[in-house]
């Protein structure tokens, strides 16, 4: 028997947008159980490289396997089906549906009854269960008839996350989970995370500014720069490093390096 | 037993309740109710444009998908029953394979347009529909060895179902029980299980999963669902619909021409009773076809009354005159979107929370 493959890998993975290189030769391997933070300035290609791996974009060269296979060339439904899940940035909900429709409609796409045309959607009392289930979890079972619309901005990063925890993948990829959250509702969002990695044995990969949410969470840090991978490796050495010094603790970077300026954590 | 039937959807509001009752009512009865013939005509259309509008409903509603090509795939049904009758004779079988080969050609179409044109961005689609509509219409119309042209085609359906059949000789409530009266509970009978179907429809997973994809397709995709197919999916779904009510429209009128299946007019017509009844409620298209027709039917001659009664006020019965009826009409459709952005169904519904 050959060797386990690692769940995710990308290999030399790279797109082009005209003559702008956004990430650019990224080579990575992520184990079953681990929490990798990607990390970087604003504009380094973190959240691109994302799209590379749950298919929101298509690559330029390289590519992307998934449990050894190559998934480079598939849709996103194809990737999701095979166990990639994606939380966004932006909050990317369904708007005028209620919160427990939002979260059963994952329960159906995993169920794989969405095409199923003469059973009345509420007979499939499981997919409501399951629904109640994450939703209790993420603590909006209250929440659970309002429409999403009407939601505030940290509900609806809660629910975010929920998406991803009703998914049920083998990797799951949230970038930026906690942004715009006020104080008391960042350590929910955490402990979520922690729970899901120590509850499913899942993979987990994070984009972060924060370097203390980083620090209470991830087992290894990458640093990407300008779409590059400079840093790879446990988190106190690369916090160590001058480049994340630069980015993250203020000094003051070359001029030729960066473009855009760093984003303070 | 009667939620079974609307699937779960029940119209959740006392007076929409009310008001699809008196529609329910007034239909089932509409012979014996609103004796003549002008009143059955009007009935007969209302029950076939409310399958046509929820089918239009289906995409545009729950789907969100822009189209104007709605009325090709009601004439592919009404040609397809028209040209089965006119070729072979007025039989059942023709009749009945004439509205399946209808309904499979528009499913077909759908299936095509969808695959090859869903891809792109909503407004080109709705481009390329307009496009395909219009060159079909004109391909009809050229045609005329086959469709008869602008003409259209006159054909006969079966004797049980015109007023030369007599099923018993004495009247029932002052009625004649002839085969007329039997073309109109065909028409609505099959409308209402069409209507029951598309309820059906919208209320599965599949319909609940029409609503994530105009929602947030881009979320669709990432959780696992191929939005292509949906759109397709439901594009077919719409196109069969439509077609099945023209096949419906076939009968009844014994005629079908460009005029009553494939005009723009009727385009225009389907997206405003769909916008004034409620879009992505099915009942919407009830509400809204029926006032529609009504309107369109029964203006001009309440507004001859109205300009009679007031001869006497000279501005008054200017406005008012009967030909004035389409501005009149207008101002209802103005009116009824500006004070019910979300349809009359929508704002039921809201009143009552």
């Amino acid at each position: 028997m050959a060797k386990e493959h690692p769940i995710l890998e990308t290999q030399d993975l790279t797109i082009r947008f005209g003559g702008h290189v956004a990430v650019d030769g990224v080579s990575a391997s992520f184990e079953r159980g681990s929490l990798t933070a990607i990390v970087g300035p604003n504009g380094a290609g973190k959240t691109t490289y994302f799209n590379l791996i749950s298919g929101q974009l298509s690559a330029t060269s390289g590519a992307v396997l998934l449990n050894g296979e190559a998934i480079t060339r598939m849709s996103v439904p194809e990737r999701t089906d095979r166990g990639i899940g994606r939380a966004f940035q932006l909050t990317n909900l369904f708007p005028t549906l209620s919160v427990r429709e939002n979260v059963r409609l994952v329960a159906q796409a995993k169920a794989r009854k969405g095409f199923d045309l003469f059973s009345v959607a509420e007979s499939h009392v499981e997919l409501l269960e399951r629904a109640d289930h994450v939703l209790a979890e993420v603590r909006l079972i209250d929440k659970a008839e309002q429409t999403v619309a009407a939601l505030p901005h940290g509900d609806q990063r809660k629910l975010e996350v929920a998406l991803l925890i009703a998914l049920g993948s083998q990797v799951l990829m949230f970038d930026e989970p906690t942004a715009g959250m006020s104080v008391d509702e960042v350590p929910v969002i955490l402990d979520l995370i922690r729970k899901l990695k120590s509850d499913m044995d899942r993979t987990i990969l994070l984009v972060e500014h924060k370097m203390d949410v980083i620090r209470s969470l991830a087992d290894r840090i990458i640093v990407l720069h300008n779409g590059a991978l400079v840093a790879d490796g446990e988190p106190a050495d690369v916090i160590a490093l001058p480049v994340v010094q630069e980015a993250y603790l203020g000094k003051v970077p070359e001029p030729s390096e960066t473009a855009e300026a760093p984003e303070v954590a | 037993m009667l939620t079974r039937l609307l699937s779960g959807d029940t119209p959740r509001s006392g007076l929409l309740t009310a008001l699809l009752l008196i529609v329910l009512i007034s239909l089932a009865f509409a012979p014996f109710l609103f004796p003549g013939i002008r009143s059955l005509e009007t009935a007969a259309r209302i029950c076939i444009f409310i399958v046509l509008v929820a089918s239009y409903d289906l995409l545009l509603g729950y789907a969100g998908i822009v189209s104007f090509a709605h009325t090709m795939f009601f004439g592919i049904g009404a040609y397809g029953t028209a040209l089965a009758l006119s070729t072979t004779g007025p039989g059942y079988g023709a009749l009945i394979w004439g509205t399946a080969a209808g309904a499979v050609v528009a499913a077909v179409f759908a299936l095509a347009i969808g695959l090859f044109s869903l891809r792109v961005k909503a407004i080109f689609f709705a481009m390329v529909m307009l496009a395909v509509a219009s060159a079909f219409a004109v391909f009809v119309s050229q045609m005329s060895w086959l469709t008869g042209g602008e003409d259209g085609l006159n054909y006969k359906i079966p004797r049980e179902l015109t007023p030369a059949f007599k099923l018993i000789d004495e009247k029932i409530l002052g009625v004649r029980v002839n085969g007329k009266l039997l073309a109109y509970y065909l028409v609505f009978f099959v409308s209402a299980i069409l209507f029951l179907v598309m309820l059906r429809i919208v209320n599965s997973p599949f319909g609940r999963t029409l609503k994530a994809v105009r929602d947030n397709a881009f979320r669709a995709e990432a959780i696992g669902y191929r939005v292509v197919w949906y759109r397709t999916t439901a594009t077919i779904l719409s196109a069969v619909m439509a077609a099945l009510a023209g096949s419906l429209l076939a009968i009844w009128l014994r005629y079908t021409g460009p005029a009553t299946t494939l005009s723009m007019e009727i385009m225009i017509d389907i997206l405003l009773m769909v916008v004034i009844g409620g879009m992505g409620t099915l009942y919407g298209a009830v509400l809204g076809a029926t006032l529609f027709i009504l309107a369109q039917t029964y203006l001009q001659t309440l507004m001859g009354v109205a300009a009679d009664a007031t001869s006497a006020v000279p501005l008054f019965s200017t406005l008012v005159a009967p030909e004035r009826w389409l501005l009149w009409l207008g101002v209802l459709f103005i009116l009824s979107v500006y004070f019910f952005p979300s349809g009359i169904v929508g704002r039921l519904r809201a009143g009552r929370a």
